[in-house]
């Protein structure tokens, strides 16, 4: 089992307050809709990245699921993050066959490029690093992706070299 | 003149090597020339180590390039396409003359993969043009009873390709004779086995092969709604199941009074996943489709009596619905004659791990290990030597090298303590350490674990701590005794498949590796020099020329030495990250 805690406030003092409009269609969608749950909390995944804490408050109040549900599914599903996200998601692939093929390099490498840890953001909230159970490109081993970009038979090396290019991107 | 068709591969591996910029290079350079071809996109071809395909097939024949890059395609276009000159050095397989690569063909026979990297997987009349939408056309119009499909499924000896191996026919059978208003069916595509593709490729090349067999299996059994539950880890697969069903609607293959038949409704929906392993199980999948935590629950009432939302239901894997037209449309026997006595027909694999050609592979049940890796395969990477071939994921186990000759077929697999599973195959030499494989699958079922059985739950965690410390060097006598007595426990006492398999990747690599868990314990040693605290880099006196290299590169400054003379690693200081042997260009630092 995994287990994942929701933010303490004083963590999420310096975020952004959140804009909870945007989760109005999704909310008139599937509201009164039966096994709508996880739906609705993809959808609000969607639009902010994660799952902020007001969301939940307000999805409950407009929809009458009960928070305790939501928080229960939110933390038992690895897709749900609790947490804000970097602009770029770095996903490198555990599968089995990426694992044979030494995909701990590969997470150590980007770990000590950015200096964060596996599920961690970067300070610049530019990448989150996350490790995924497989991304089902396995002859491509190891692979990693980013964003909607999946790449494959990379070696520590390459990489870093990969989110350097996008680093520099951004600051250009 | 037949017009010139051109295949481009499109499923995920194949864009993640780069053949979207190979289609685009191809139709920008049929666009500035004029030329008059046919360029197509399709599915998953097969031959994933020679990414990214593409498929030429003219009066003459057909061409199969691999690994094409842009600079390829450019003179692909210019020598093939134009001049007619197939450039034969780049061709991976021609109906016209023998290849390198003819072996990995050889012995396969496509059923569920028929339609793969042949059709457009976005265009249903590509489809139909193969036969598609044709077994359920006649079952409907020769009127055929739900009695006499379902009887065709069970003579066709079909076994659930998920793994269970449960006759598809039977389970058909129950949710036929159950009673109720309402009956669903669901297409199990949560594929979260770790090192398998075999759905994936099936959803992304040919996604109406599975709709048109979810509606027959609906037919049969009298469901009126039907969920495709995949994983939201397969974009790509849902956008073009989505994009499917929407054509199937379109054409009436979907929706009320199906293909005019009155009271024939059905409508099928895709149900993205969430990210959770045990949703494979199906009474957990069911619990996750009514928007719960993915928790199975107690059998009886089995799904086919009390199903989702308590109505009858019926689940099988995509594979299994994939095949279902084929034998709709081409009889039992076209099936039954594959395969064993009791494994009858084709069975899809994922190759992967150290193999020379990994791929998605469709082989007749029967044909023993030994053949898929040396054959189709073309053996190990690097001419290492073959040790261990590891089936069914987390619940399977690893089948040892004097094993291989162990045939493809659910019992005789079972027999050696490993699973068929739903198809990852993954192949590993003498550099795989096997402790640390059994490492590896415990620490992702302890992950994957809902929590609701305390011996899944926590026995997977001791079981993970106990493998941790061995694989740290910290093994002590009697480990391997309370591995096995908890991994018993743990099979007896959980409610689920994953409990109940959970410990199989222990408990094979026990059995047949037993003495590389004795060498971690005893000897501190890893025979596959793997297992990074039991390793010692020293340097090689007679080999190192005091270049400095090693000591410029380590992280930890473990390393003296002046220039020129022999380097020294002081053995207290290294972290065993083992960038010196990496860097160091004359061979002089030692792995023992």
């Amino acid at each position: 089992m995994r287990v994942k805690r929701i933010l303490q406030k004083k963590e999420i003092a310096s975020l952004q307050a959140v804009d909870l409009d945007l989760i109005d269609p999704l909310i008139e969608k599937y509201k009164n809709k039966k096994g709508n749950l996880i739906p609705i909390l993809q959808g609000t995944q969607d639009i902010y990245g994660y799952l902020p804490e007001e969301a939940f408050i307000k999805i409950s109040e407009l929809t009458g699921l009960k928070l305790n549900e939501m928080y229960g599914v939110a933390t038992f599903y690895t897709q749900f993050r609790l947490h804000p996200v970097g602009k770029h998601i770095i996903k490198v692939c555990h599968g089995t066959a990426c694992h044979v093929q030494n995909a701990t390099a590969i997470s150590e490498a980007i770990e000590e490029a950015l200096g964060i840890k596996d599920g961690e953001t970067t300070e610049d909230n530019l990448f989150t690093l996350e490790s995924v159970a497989c991304l089902g490109c396995c002859s491509l081993a190891p692979v990693m992706m980013i964003g909607e970009n999946t790449f494959g038979k990379l070696t520590s090396s390459q990489a870093v070299k990969i989110i350097k290019e996008i680093k520099i991107k951004e600051s250009n | 003149m037949k017009k010139t068709k051109v295949l481009v591969g499109l499923a995920s591996c194949g864009i993640a090597a780069g053949a979207n910029k190979v289609y685009e290079q191809l139709k920008a350079l049929q666009k500035a020339d004029k030329l008059d071809f046919e360029l197509k996109k399709t599915g998953c071809i097969g031959m994933c180590y020679r990414e990214p395909l593409v498929e030429i097939i003219d009066e003459t024949g057909s061409y199969l390039y691999g690994e094409v890059n842009e600079e390829k395609a450019v003179e692909i276009f210019n020598k093939h396409l134009k001049l007619n000159e197939p450039i034969k050095d780049y061709i991976v397989k021609s109906d016209l003359f023998k290849t390198a690569d003819d072996n990995f063909w050889d012995g396969q026979v496509k059923i569920a993969l028929r339609n793969c990297g042949v059709i457009d997987p976005e265009n249903i009349n590509e489809y139909e043009e193969r036969g598609g939408y044709h077994a359920i056309r006649n079952i409907l119009n020769d009127k055929t009873s739900q009695e006499q499909v379902i009887q065709t499924v069970l003579d066709s000896g079909i076994r659930g390709r998920g793994g269970g191996g449960f006759p598809t026919g039977m389970k058909w059978r129950f949710a036929h004779k159950s009673n109720a208003d309402t009956k669903y069916i669901i297409c199990n595509a949560d594929e979260g086995d770790p090192g398998a593709f075999m759905d994936r490729s099936l959803l992304e090349g040919d996604p109406h092969a599975v709709i048109e067999g979810l509606i027959i299996g609906a037919y049969a059994i009298g469901a009126n709604e039907g969920i495709i539950y995949c994983r939201a880890e397969y974009p790509l697969a849902i956008k073009r199941l989505n994009i499917a069903l929407n054509q199937a609607r379109e054409k009436g293959y979907l929706g009320k009074n199906i293909m005019g038949i009155k009271g024939f409704n059905f409508d099928l929906y895709v149900k993205e996943g969430a990210g959770a392993f045990v949703c494979g199980e199906e009474t957990a999948l069911m619990a996750s489709v009514e928007g719960e935590r993915g928790m199975p629950r107690k059998r009886p009432p089995f799904p086919a009596e009390a199903g989702l939302w308590g109505k009858p239901t019926n689940i099988n894997n995509v594979e299994t619905f994939a095949n279902i037209p084929y034998i709709i449309l081409n009889g039992a026997e076209s099936f039954s004659k594959y395969g064993t006595e009791k494994s009858k027909g084709t069975k899809v694999f994922a190759l992967t791990g150290k193999i020379r050609h990994g791929g998605a592979v469709e082989v007749p049940m029967g044909i023993s290990i030994r053949d898929i890796i040396f054959k189709l395969g073309g053996g190990i990477t690097g001419d290492k030597k073959f040790k261990a071939v590891q089936l069914g994921g987390p619940s399977g186990g690893c089948i040892p090298e004097y094993l291989a000759d162990t045939i493809v077929d659910y019992d005789s697999v079972n027999a050696t303590g490993a699973i068929m599973g739903s198809g990852g195959m993954v192949v590993m030499d003498e550099t795989t350490c096997m402790v640390d494989m059994a490492r590896f699958f415990l620490d992702f079922t302890r992950k994957e674990s809902c929590g609701k059985c305390t011996f899944c739950r926590m026995g997977t965690k001791r079981m993970l701590e106990i493998l941790e410390r061995i694989t740290q060097g910290e093994g002590q006598e009697g480990d391997i005794e309370k591995l096995e007595e908890l991994a018993y426990q743990i099979k007896d006492n959980s409610l689920c498949g994953l409990g109940q398999t959970a410990p199989n990747p222990v408990l094979t690599t026990i059995k047949y590796f037993r003495n590389e868990y004795e060498a971690h314990i005893k000897d501190k040693k890893c025979p596959a020099k793997s297992c990074k605290e039991l390793l010692t880099y020293t340097v090689d006196p007679d080999k190192c020329t005091g270049c400095t290299v090693c000591a410029k590169n380590c992280p930890s400054n473990a390393i003296d030495g002046a220039r020129k003379e022999v380097h020294f690693i002081r053995q207290d200081a290294c972290i065993k990250c083992g960038m010196c042997f990496t860097k160091c260009k004359f061979d002089a630092i030692v792995l023992s």
